[in-house]
């Protein structure tokens, strides 16, 4: 039986020759998603920003009229809704930000929530509420705040466990690339506005793991073609890792990609936005470990050296009482 | 490396195989097959996200714990000096800046009143509960600690707890699950639950219900306005009542508090027909309340409900049966509310609904269903792309995954953990993992074998080789894991606990188990050559 090679054997794709182009789109990539999260902003779902959230399914009409709802909804008076598809063309949800009055008292808040679906089933017959979200203002700046604090936590020790197992430069790359997805998934979510919630937070920790699993797997061959080749140039040496490992790079993003697309396909409604921004993650994480974590460790000067173990004192007495030398 | 003693096996099979039965009373409920009731029931619960619901997070104001605190400390302290022999006269009273403060009229007196307010200062539990300091040589200030604060927010917490458990109980809803979290809040899970406003009027309502005598000397313009004479207080009509939209003077002292009752019910007035609510008290309840009606006959006292007043009747005679009825423009269904949340008791403390989220059960079930079916051709096409692309390689690889998966689900079935979407996400992350140690696993003996290695060493190198980039890998990931579940709240603490149990399994799944069915295979058929 013949079987599936997607990678050629014995490639050697001079990767590290545009790492300089690539690094500067990198770069780029980053400065333009901060800059459209701060400009265009994140759509912060109500876990974050608060407020009131509704969905529903008009299970007897192909097309939720989101238009309308938005006019309808906008009368009641709780400020401008945001009404959008969710999943099917026939769910939708209606998110209000509630005045911080209203929200920091339970009873208008209730209150609120009651006024929105009663008046909605009131007006549509097919309405079905599938659920409401209620998050006041206190909560949902925590959320912010612990969302925040565990990711930099993570990304922290991350490195410093990189560190520890490689050498200092290995630590900043790895963080580096961290820095880049996290960054670029931020990036798409600014700039097609899609819900940022809780959930997102999630995907883009799912994200940094297979990212960071992209690069150790490099920097490990990095690591052990140091150690074999130390002679050769350092850029080349990198392009010989990259190489070495890119029929495994392919074979495992498509498998996590087949695994994926069924779920961004026609899995839940729910999941949609976690899916994609995992989707668009396996991408991001894979170049950014090719282009962003591998050229570091040129510019930071990793050499043959760093890994030359350096033999201490106690060990050559060690050495010594048991009659090596 | 390939060297698989007996005892090795047993101990490696054995693990596997009580992980995948903890798997399956979870695997079978979604089916109609029946996990026999004598066994244990290990299950993964659906998070609310998943299996509909609500979740609802209480907030307890601490300020108000410390207010009503110092409240009983002045109550407690104008009858230890009256009761006094011979009685301490004290003036100035004054409780402003949370601390309660007043002066004796004899100085002389003062080292008996501090002996008579010992045992209260320093409470029952372990900490001092008050500060005492004298200025002036006649005046007292009492100062609550900060241990005594947190102590009795501590208390009330848990009792709170206890009152909202028997609430929702007796709504009779199945299964919820009421834990407190952090020093202030309470969040309670209900599965299933269509409705829950109901289940919130419930939980809103702190039921604290007050017996206080009615401030005749108060002039009815001065009340209308808020303003009350010295010793009273204002508190407005509900709005149900007939008076609603007026307010009412009651002496803030010497009233009784329902907190002591036996039973409380629904039912209709005998002589207008209009629901009440008829209340037993428990016998230092009713000896209490029996003082205050035959004291006071002929005087009108407030039944004041959670700071507002229900009704305000003349005591016609005193009530010496320890009953009493209550009125004031129920409907029947908030009469029955009341009935309930007085039966469990009153909240000693108001909680706030400050995180509400709901999910209906049609949209959870139709989420598992497309979840399961996008799930079931995602695996079989990466089962299609690991055989096709490592043959042999790829079966072992492709079982491993499947009992990586049960094996995942058993550990938070025997963990009693929950299942939420993001821990989906969490899922994914452990099957690409799952993915990538054989992919590297394979694709370093295919390395090992092109340059040269025969197949036994080929295996066992490409083994050792690729297990430091995984164990490298996972670590990291553990890492993270561990810190995203001391830093993260709910839903990322969901998506980390499946990370890490994940990294467990699929590290012994992918790696472990497969290296041992390798060697197997490698001992029995002793292959030339092999196909990869």
């Amino acid at each position: 039986m013949k079987l599936l090679k997607l990678v050629p054997d014995d490639t050697n794709i001079a990767f590290l020759k545009w790492r300089v182009p690539f690094f500067a789109i990198s770069v780029l990539l980053i400065a333009a998603s901060w800059a459209l999260v701060f400009t265009k902003g994140l759509n912060y779902g109500v876990d974050f920003a608060g407020g009131l959230e509704v969905r529903a399914t008009f299970t007897q009409t192909a097309e939720a009229p989101v238009g309308d709802l938005r006019d309808q909804v906008a009368t009641l008076g709780y400020g401008d809704p945001v009404v959008q598809r969710f999943g099917e063309d026939n769910q939708v949800s209606i998110r209000v930000r509630l005045p911080d009055e209203v929200s920091a008292d339970k009873e208008a808040a209730q209150a609120a929530a009651n006024d929105i679906v009663e008046t909605l089933q009131a007006e549509y017959d097919d309405f079905r509420l599938d659920g409401n979200d209620n998050v006041s203002g206190k909560v949902s700046g925590e959320f912010r705040q612990t969302a925040l604090y565990a990711l930099l936590a993570a990304m922290g020790a991350i490195a410093l466990y990189i560190w520890v197992r490689f050498e200092w430069q290995f630590g900043v790359g790895a963080l580096f690339a961290l820095f880049h997805d996290v960054s670029l998934t931020l990036g798409m979510f600014a700039l097609f506005q899609l819900e940022f919630s809780l959930q997102i937070i999630a995907a883009i920790l799912a994200i940094i793991g297979y990212s960071l699993n992209d690069t150790i797997v490099i920097y490990d061959r990095i690591r052990e073609n140091l150690k074999k080749y130390r002679k050769m140039e350092v850029p080349a040496l990198l392009d010989l890792s990259v190489n070495e490992t890119l029929a495994r790079t392919v074979m495992t993003s498509l498998t996590l990609l087949v695994a994926l697309l069924p779920l961004l396909l026609f899995g839940p409604a729910s999941l949609f936005g976690m899916v994609a921004a995992i989707t668009l993650g396996l991408f991001v994480g894979t170049y950014s470990s090719v282009y962003s974590a591998a050229p570091i460790l040129v510019w930071l000067g990793v050499t043959s050296d760093s890994f030359v173990p350096r033999e201490s004192a106690a060990d050559e007495q060690e050495k010594k009482a048991r009659g090596l030398v | 490396m390939l060297d698989f003693p007996t005892w090795r096996k047993v101990w490696l099979w054995l693990v596997t195989a009580l992980c995948v039965l903890a798997a399956l009373p979870s695997l079978l409920s979604a089916t109609s097959i029946r996990w026999p009731d004598v066994l244990p029931q290990p299950m993964v619960n659906l998070g609310l996200d998943l299996a509909g619901g609500s979740h609802i997070l209480l907030e307890a104001d601490a300020g108000q714990v410390a207010a009503q605190r110092l409240e009983n400390m002045e109550e407690n302290v104008r009858n230890t000096m009256r009761s006094a022999e011979p009685r301490i006269r004290i003036g100035d009273v004054s409780t402003r800046d949370g601390r309660l403060s007043f002066v004796l009229d004899d100085p002389s007196q003062i080292d008996r009143a501090r002996e008579l307010l010992l045992p209260s200062i320093n409470g029952t539990g372990l900490v001092r509960e008050w500060d005492l300091a004298v200025e002036d040589g006649n005046r007292m200030i009492l100062t609550p600690t900060a241990e005594g604060i947190d102590q009795a927010v501590s208390d009330a917490m848990e009792s709170a707890t206890e009152v909202v458990r028997k609430r929702i109980d007796e709504l009779g809803t199945r299964e919820p699950t009421i834990i407190r979290q952090g020093e202030t809040r309470i969040v309670v899970q209900v599965p299933g639950l269509q409705d829950p406003d109901q289940l919130k009027a419930l939980l809103g309502q702190t039921a604290k219900l007050e017996f206080k005598l009615v401030d005749q000397s108060a002039l009815p313009s001065d009340v209308q306005q808020g303003l009350a004479p010295p010793g009273s207080e204002i508190f407005a009509y509900a709005d149900t009542s007939d008076f609603a939209g007026t307010s009412v003077a009651v002496r803030r002292l010497g009233g009784i508090r329902g907190d002591n009752l036996t039973g409380a019910q629904q039912s209709f007035d005998p002589q207008t027909n209009e629901p009440v609510v008829n209340i037993q008290f428990d016998s230092d309840g009713g000896r209490r309340f029996a003082k205050l009606t035959t004291e006071n006959v002929g005087k009108p006292f407030a039944i004041i409900l959670d700071d507002t007043v229900l009704s305000a009747p003349n005591i016609n005679e005193p009530i010496r049966g320890g009953t009493a009825q209550i009125s004031g423009g129920f409907s029947v269904e908030t009469a029955n509310q009341l009935a309930i949340s007085l039966r469990s008791g009153a909240l000693p403390v108001d909680l706030a609904v400050i995180e509400e989220r709901t999910v209906g059960p049609d949209l959870g079930a139709d989420s598992i269903k497309r979840g399961m079916l996008a799930m079931g051709v995602g695996s079989l096409l990466v089962i299609f792309l690991m055989i096709a692309s490592y043959g042999r390689f790829g079966v072992y690889a492709t079982v491993a995954l499947v009992i990586n998966v049960a094996m995942l689900l058993g550990i938070m079935a025997a963990l009693s953990t929950t299942l939420t979407l993001p821990g989906i996400a969490g899922f994914v992350l452990t099957i690409g993992a799952a993915v990538d140690a054989n992919v590297l696993i394979n694709e370093r003996i295919r390395e090992e074998r092109k340059r040269g290695r025969r197949v036994i060493a080929a295996v066992e190198n490409g083994y050792n080789e690729a297990s430091r980039a995984i164990y490298d890998a996972n670590i990291t990931n553990f890492i993270a894991g561990v810190l995203l579940f001391l830093f993260g709240s709910g839903p990322i603490r969901g998506f980390a606990v499946v990370l890490i149990i994940g990294l467990f399994t699929s590290v012994f799944t992918a790696v472990t188990l497969t290296r041992m069915w390798v060697a197997g295979w490698l001992r029995k058929s002793k292959p030339k050559d092999i196909v990869l």
